[in-house]
């Protein structure tokens, strides 16, 4: 394992993306809850793990990030934006008209590399372009990001037998397994364990790590490629809302639409010990 | 040439051609091992290659993706909607076996609203070519545009020879003052058949072959309309959202109205068999349309219909 990151860099980054979505969690609202639990995820990747950076968006030769999950954007918008880009202030226009910042990802914010919003997507989306990487004897990497309830969706493992047929070591799933679907637990649902057991019988080599600890990320991607001629699976076992204890694990904090105070009170709760008390009546249940 | 030489020769002159499969190769047998791996077949996952063409189309690919018109068409329509629609990626979708081509193989395989769909997603454009020499003339325009394209594959063999295709234009054959009957694909043969018949009972008649069915033909339409009595549309499509709709559209458009007898599939699949008993028994044979149009028996001969070159 490299220790050469700097994690107390990657936890203020992730600190700022928090504070981000927070912000973007009234006059309208996000879904919170998802975006919280893939913040460090995405952090990682941007800062760590890919080859992505505002002057290399028009190159071939760039990683590649996905979002197939395209609820937790709010942590995707803030991390770009951390990272120059995506201009800070363009976050205030969240859901406005005149911008493009909205509830799913698309493609007219520098970065985002394909729309999503319709589960089950871009799994194979991904797997064309590692198609592609390999065709040309490229060496970037795919990285798509799923949701746990996404895995649901009948095309997830379709694309997985493909991603297993072709051999692309160069495509990473990441799962963003916050044990939530939208409003109800994935195990009381649609039970999806054992997991792991599932994406190595479809041929994957698995890691699975806590996603909100650095030092685990890094050492799970440090070992990239996990095996030669298998696609690569993270499972990030993560807490939805994660860093708000008042909305933490809670099925009823999935979309959230907070009043101005409720969200100073969330930015308190953030940097300090208390927890908000929720009160706001605007709270959607999508 | 066949569909396939041209797709071979067109592959091999472009390296950014790849074509792609969800394990139909009737089309493309030859060409696993003539494009190497520029040949995908995804295997029976006809979402997830629709997915991949347009991951592929995004690092510059042109996939050109097969698969049953019915399941390309409707399995996999969100993908196709929702990323090569939206995205605008220049996928180009071959459907085969669409409408009466599916002949015996029932209902789950007949593709008789796929032109109804795939009109309907913005950026797509749809085309119907009415045997393999008007298919060979227009999918290089096809193919070469940027634009995705869904293409209703027809490789029947006819004795016709088409005009060079020209996109959003339709192919006019005759122009006639009593009727004239506008087609796309399979039932251009069976056209052929109906105006010689007309002719014969002394009518005047056009036809059109109206091979780009978006972006269509305004003008053709507006054309035949004032120039003849009687328009007729004929398709092997359900009469939603097919030809017949698309004529409404215009006429409605342009302020225009007409004399509009559709022949078309009602609200029904059609009966699955060899596709000479099906076009008898659906009322779709040369002759059978050449009676609905004069509303009497007529004394014409049908010609021998020749069975499909495959089944899938």
């Amino acid at each position: 394992m490299n220790n050469n990151y700097q994690k107390h860099q990657l936890e203020a980054i992730a600190l700022n993306v928090r504070e981000h979505i927070i912000r973007m969690s009234t006059d309208g609202g996000c879904f919170i809850g998802a975006s919280l639990s893939a913040v460090d995820l995405i952090v990682y990747l941007y800062t760590e793990f890919l080859n992505i950076n505002a002057d290399n968006l028009e190159s071939p030769d760039r990683d590649y990030l996905f979002l197939s999950k395209g609820h937790d954007v709010p942590a995707l918008y803030g991390t770009l934006a951390e990272l120059g880009l995506l201009e800070k202030k363009r976050l205030q226009n969240h859901l406005s008209i005149h911008d493009h910042i909205y509830w799913h990802p698309n493609t007219k914010i520098p970065g985002i590399e394909f729309h999503s919003g319709s589960l089950g997507h871009l799994p194979s989306v991904a797997i064309g372009v590692a198609m592609d990487i390999k065709m040309r004897g490229g060496e970037n990497k795919v990285v798509c990001i799923l949701g746990d309830g996404e895995l649901n969706e009948g095309t997830c493992w379709e694309a997985m037998l493909v991603a297993n047929a072709y051999q692309l070591d160069n495509l990473i799933f990441v799962v963003d397994r916050n044990q939530f679907q939208a409003n109800i637990r994935t195990e009381e649902l649609i039970p999806l364990e054992p997991l792991t057991d599932k994406f190595e019988a479809f041929g994957a080599a698995v890691k699975r790590i806590n996603g909100h600890s650095f030092d685990a990320l890094h050492e799970a991607f440090g070992a990239y490629p996990f095996h030669p001629g298998k696609f690569n699976v993270v499972i990030a076992d993560t807490m939805r809302g994660k860093g708000l204890p008042s909305i933490q694990e809670r099925a009823d904090r999935w979309f959230c639409n907070f009043s101005a105070n409720e969200i100073d009170q969330l930015l308190l709760e953030l940097h300090g010990n208390h927890t908000t008390q929720l009160t706001s009546e605007t709270l959607i249940v999508r | 040439m066949t569909y396939e030489e041209l797709l071979t020769q067109t592959a091999l002159a472009d390296d950014n051609l790849v074509v792609m499969t969800a394990e139909n190769r009737a089309l493309v047998r030859n060409l696993p091992g003539i494009l190497g791996k520029r040949f995908i077949d995804t295997g029976i996952t006809e979402q997830t290659m629709i997915g991949a063409a347009a991951g592929l189309a995004l690092r510059g690919r042109v996939p050109v993706v097969h698969a049953l018109a019915a399941f390309l068409t409707m399995r996999a329509f969100e993908f196709v909607r929702t990323d090569v629609g939206i995205a605008n990626l220049p996928v180009k979708l071959s459907g085969f076996i669409p409408g009466f081509l599916s002949d015996a193989n029932g209902p789950t395989h007949q593709a008789i609203e796929d032109i109804s769909i795939m009109r309907g997603i913005p950026n797509l454009t749809v085309f119907a070519p009415a045997d393999e020499d008007d298919l060979l003339k227009m999918l290089p325009a096809i193919w070469d545009a940027p634009q995705p394209a869904y293409t209703r594959i027809n490789t029947r063999k006819t004795t016709h020879e088409h005009a060079p295709f020209e996109w959003g234009k339709a192919e006019v054959i005759s122009i006639g003052s009593d009727v004239t009957i506008l087609t796309y694909g399979l039932m251009f043969e069976q056209a052929l058949v109906t105006v010689e018949m007309l002719k014969n009972e002394g009518l005047s008649v056009g036809l059109i072959n109206m091979r780009s069915l978006k972006p269509v033909d305004e003008q053709v339409i507006l054309q035949a309309v004032a120039l003849s009595n009687m328009v007729v549309t004929l398709e092997d499509h359900f009469v939603t959202g097919g030809l017949y709709t698309i004529v409404a559209e215009v006429l409605l458009k342009h302020r225009a109205t007409a004399n509009v007898l559709p022949v078309a599939l009602e609200e029904k699949w059609f009966r699955p068999a060899l596709l000479n008993e099906v076009l008898n028994y659906e009322g779709f044979t040369g002759k059978q349309i050449a009676e609905k149009i004069l509303g009497y028996q007529t004394l014409g001969n049908q010609p021998e219909i020749k069975i499909n070159e495959f089944a899938e």
